[in-house]
């Protein structure tokens, strides 16, 4: 679908989820720089922000996210176990638990917040992971309905 | 004001044929703040790189974007360019077009709405960057190496001969590893014993290296240049200091049914034992599985022939700490366990053997003297069956890689059968044969031409006994096209080359990844090929992938040189991402100091000038800092931030995607 047609109408079907990723600089992103290494195809919904581990991520850039027009938000990092800082993962998993209790309280459906696990060497994976969560939010349709500007794609 | 320049990389065809490249300059050159926006076909060339240089001295750039590959690839370059032009380097930043957006979509439309987005983001992360200053921490000059095989030998000796100390850290009770068990090495038909055992020696006798047989890592801390490993030594049972390796022990040790490691467990070995008889060192352990002292508390005949009081039952693990600045990891491969192969007799038919049993058959030293004799009633075998490729090129049930050195020992092991077995058949089942390598090709065709091995190609579907003893092999000739059955008296299987057990676990304390086999990956497949993605841990041998000896060795040396090209500067530069706290606004929560993986942050007391301590902070110690940010999003007052990823400059990039 162009963008053309997907600003011309507003039904459900020309809906294009916007999706942001914040993944670890040695895992995932080093997975999805190997998802491009193998040229493995996958949705174009996602906007990556890379961070030096999840453990960085400050629950408020969830929300901003959210606040910022993202229908759903991916956290990925090491596998448990892998973590290139032992364990800031463990912390984004208990932080990530927590804010979907949070997610909730606040009216936002909570199965729009994922998390995942891709190492470095799992391209495919990654490439799956993009597209299931497009094709889940795609059929979930846009965050917040009210507004018409979320019903456009990025751009 | 913000001066951004960015830069558009076509990368030839890459990013080109799927983003519009031109259109993404356009837009860049339309974002605020940026002064100039410019595409060229390889930025990463000189003529790219002088672009960007010119442009930082001409239009006095702020801040530059390098829309292009991953930065995994060319960030360093870029950065080098930037501050060969003045720039502070940590002012560049680079936007990925080609890992995460040309090469994984195929619509130019969205490829090119994703490629403005991210252009957007950087130049928006890019203003906001600060310049940072790389962060100098002192190498300490001593290689640890993990492994005794050959290609750890190797690279101990290549680092040691360069002056540098050595810590050789090796699981079994003897160095040698695999190597040390092969009869004769293809394509030379040189005795492996003959070419490995002066190099154990000259590794054990040289005064840089520090060996630890029968020791395992236990744990790794620190960083590239400043790693602190923890050995643990095994109790051996036998003061190393005192024994002189006589071998009274081993000889009067009652427990002699022990099936022996080192001989793939054809022939036995005492509880008190040395793998074998060249073994470095040469002193013996004590299996206190296996040992009636340690197991029933009576025996104790070891300690009163010893002639120099040298068995001490009361022996305990101890852990050594070692400080060194590089780790070569050497660990090896084992054998794919071909029990899986149900219709190969799943391990069960006691002539059905493996490679490293075969080899221990075939060598002088090994428990059958060098003569080919099967395991289960000794007789010489008339008809040997060689099946290749079991376990490997299988994804259902093996590996689904090639195992690369199993066509070459095959072709050695028939060659070395019907040197010893002048009226014996040796019969080849193969897939293809494999043989890219000096002088490899012609040695299968020596196999096949010179020594009457007979080649056929297809699979084995079956491996059976039948009651008179024979062992029935069923399979397909795909070339005549018609199935064979064929009366073997020995079957080998040239089993896959697996990574070694426990290496998942050694990789998560080093901290560098495997692949879905196992292998430990290297930084870059083709250009930084023993190089791991933690800095200071670099790779050697079959750990890697399945290689023959020469490859091992080949890596060992590229590993010990990049060892000693780190050795070679008293300090190292390390990128200055650290966490930094705000000690106005620390409320000191201690929250920070809790989270930090790497107890980088103490507390800090604020005094005034008498001394009286005014107020207690966090403070972060950038030596020991690693940048992951944990500390940054636990806390409460929003009092740290991590340089290159503050808060501002991730939420900058959150706020630009709306």
């Amino acid at each position: 679908m162009t963008q053309a047609e997907a600003k011309s109408t507003e039904s459900a079907e020309a809906f294009e989820p916007r999706i942001v990723a914040f993944v670890c600089n040695w895992c995932t992103y080093a997975g999805a720089d190997l998802t491009g290494t193998s040229r493995i195809q996958y949705a174009a919904n996602v906007r990556i922000i890379k961070l030096p581990c999840t453990g960085r991520i400050d629950p408020l850039f969830i929300l901003k996210a959210f606040e910022g027009g993202a229908d759903a938000v991916l956290v990925s990092g090491c596998h448990p176990g892998d973590c290139h800082y032992t364990s800031g993962n463990y912390h984004a998993r208990r932080r990530w638990t927590l804010l979907r209790n949070l997610l909730a309280f606040t009216g936002i459906d909570p199965r729009r917040l994922f998390f995942s696990w891709v190492s470095a060497a799992e391209g495919q994976k990654f490439a799956d992971l993009i597209n299931d969560i497009t094709g889940t939010v795609r059929d979930a349709g846009p965050f917040d309905p009210t507004n018409p500007a979320r019903r456009q794609p990025w751009t | 004001m913000a001066r951004v320049g960015v830069f558009i990389c076509h990368c030839g065809e890459n990013i080109g044929r799927t983003v519009d490249c031109p259109a993404v300059t356009e837009a860049a050159a339309r974002l605020p703040g940026v002064v100039e926006s410019v595409d060229y076909k390889y930025m990463c060339s000189d003529p790219g790189q002088q672009m960007i240089k010119d442009a930082i001295k001409e239009k006095k750039l702020s801040g530059v974007v390098v829309a292009a590959c991953s930065p995994r690839m060319h960030e360093p370059t870029f950065r080098r360019a930037a501050a060969e032009a003045g720039l502070n380097p940590f002012l560049l930043e680079m936007a990925n077009l080609r890992e995460h957006c040309s090469w994984v979509h195929e619509d130019r439309g969205e490829a090119t709405a994703k490629a403005i987005d991210l252009v957007r983001i950087m130049v928006e992360k890019v203003k906001r960057n600060a310049k940072l200053h790389p962060i100098r921490v002192p190498v300490e000059p001593t290689a640890l190496v993990i492994g005794g095989g050959i290609a750890g030998i190797q690279a101990a000796l290549d680092i040691a001969d360069g002056g540098k100390k050595v810590v050789l850290v090796e699981r079994s009770p003897s160095l040698g590893g695999h190597m040390a068990r092969l009869s004769e090495t293809f394509p030379t038909l040189d005795c492996s014993q003959c070419i490995l055992t002066p190099r154990m020696v000259e590794v054990a006798a040289h005064p840089n290296v520090t060996i630890m047989t029968y020791a395992e890592v236990a744990k790794v801390d620190g960083f590239v240049g400043n790693f602190e490993v923890t050995i643990r030594q095994k109790a051996r049972y036998v003061d190393p200091a005192t024994c002189t390796g006589c071998g009274t022990c081993y000889q009067k040790c009652p427990s002699k049914k022990i099936p022996s490691e080192f001989d793939a467990g054809l022939a036995n070995r005492t509880a008190i034992y040395t793998p074998f008889p060249q073994a470095v060192p040469n002193k013996p352990v004590i299996d206190a599985q296996h040992c009636l002292m340690l197991t029933e508390g009576k025996c104790g005949v070891c300690a009163k022939v010893c002639p120099t009081g040298a068995i001490n039952f009361e022996d305990t693990d101890r852990e050594v700490t070692v400080k060194v600045g590089a780790i070569v990891v050497a660990t090896g491969f084992e054998l794919w366990d071909h029990s899986a192969y149900g219709e190969y007799g799943a391990g069960k038919i006691e002539d059905v053997i493996d490679g490293f049993q075969f080899e221990r058959l075939a060598s002088a030293g090994g428990p059958t003297g060098g003569e080919i004799r099967r395991p289960s009633d000794g007789k010489i075998p008339k008809t040997v069956v060689f099946i290749q490729c079991c376990g490997s090129r299988d994804e259902k049930r093996g590996v689904p890689y090639c195992s690369k050195i199993c066509c070459m020992y095959t072709a050695k092991h028939a060659i070395l059968y019907r040197h010893k077995v002048h009226d014996g058949r040796a019969i080849v089942f193969y897939m293809d044969v494999r043989a890219g390598g000096k002088g490899y090709d012609e040695f299968v065709r020596r196999a096949i031409e010179a020594d009457g091995a007979e080649y056929v190609r297809g699979r084995v579907s079956r491996v059976y006994r039948r009651a008179d003893g024979k062992l029935i092999v069923r399979g397909a000739d795909t070339l005549a096209g018609q199935a064979v059955t064929i009366e073997a008296d020995l079957v080998v299987l040239a089993d896959a080359i697996v990574p070694r057990t426990g290496g998942n676990e050694l990789a998560q304390m080093l901290g560098i990844a495997y692949d879905t086999n196992g292998f430990y990956s290297e930084a870059h497949p083709k250009l930084r090929p023993v190089e791991t993605a933690t800095a200071g841990v670099f790779l050697a041998g079959a750990c890697q992938s399945p290689k023959d000896i020469p490859d091992s060795v080949a890596q060992a040396s590229a590993a010990a040189a990049k060892a000693l090209g780190l050795f070679s500067q008293p300090e190292l530069e390390r990128e200055p991402i650290v966490a930094r706290v705000n000690e106005e606004m620390c409320v000191h929560c201690r929250a920070c100091i809790k989270a930090c993986p790497y107890g980088a942050i103490e507390d800090y007391d604020i005094k005034d000038r008498k001394g009286n301590v005014v107020r207690t902070v966090a403070r972060v110690n950038e030596g020991v800092c690693q940048g992951c940010g944990t500390c940054v999003a636990v806390c409460r007052s929003g009092s740290i931030d991590l340089d290159g990823f503050t808060d501002e400059q991730i939420l900058v990039q959150i706020a630009t995607l709306e």
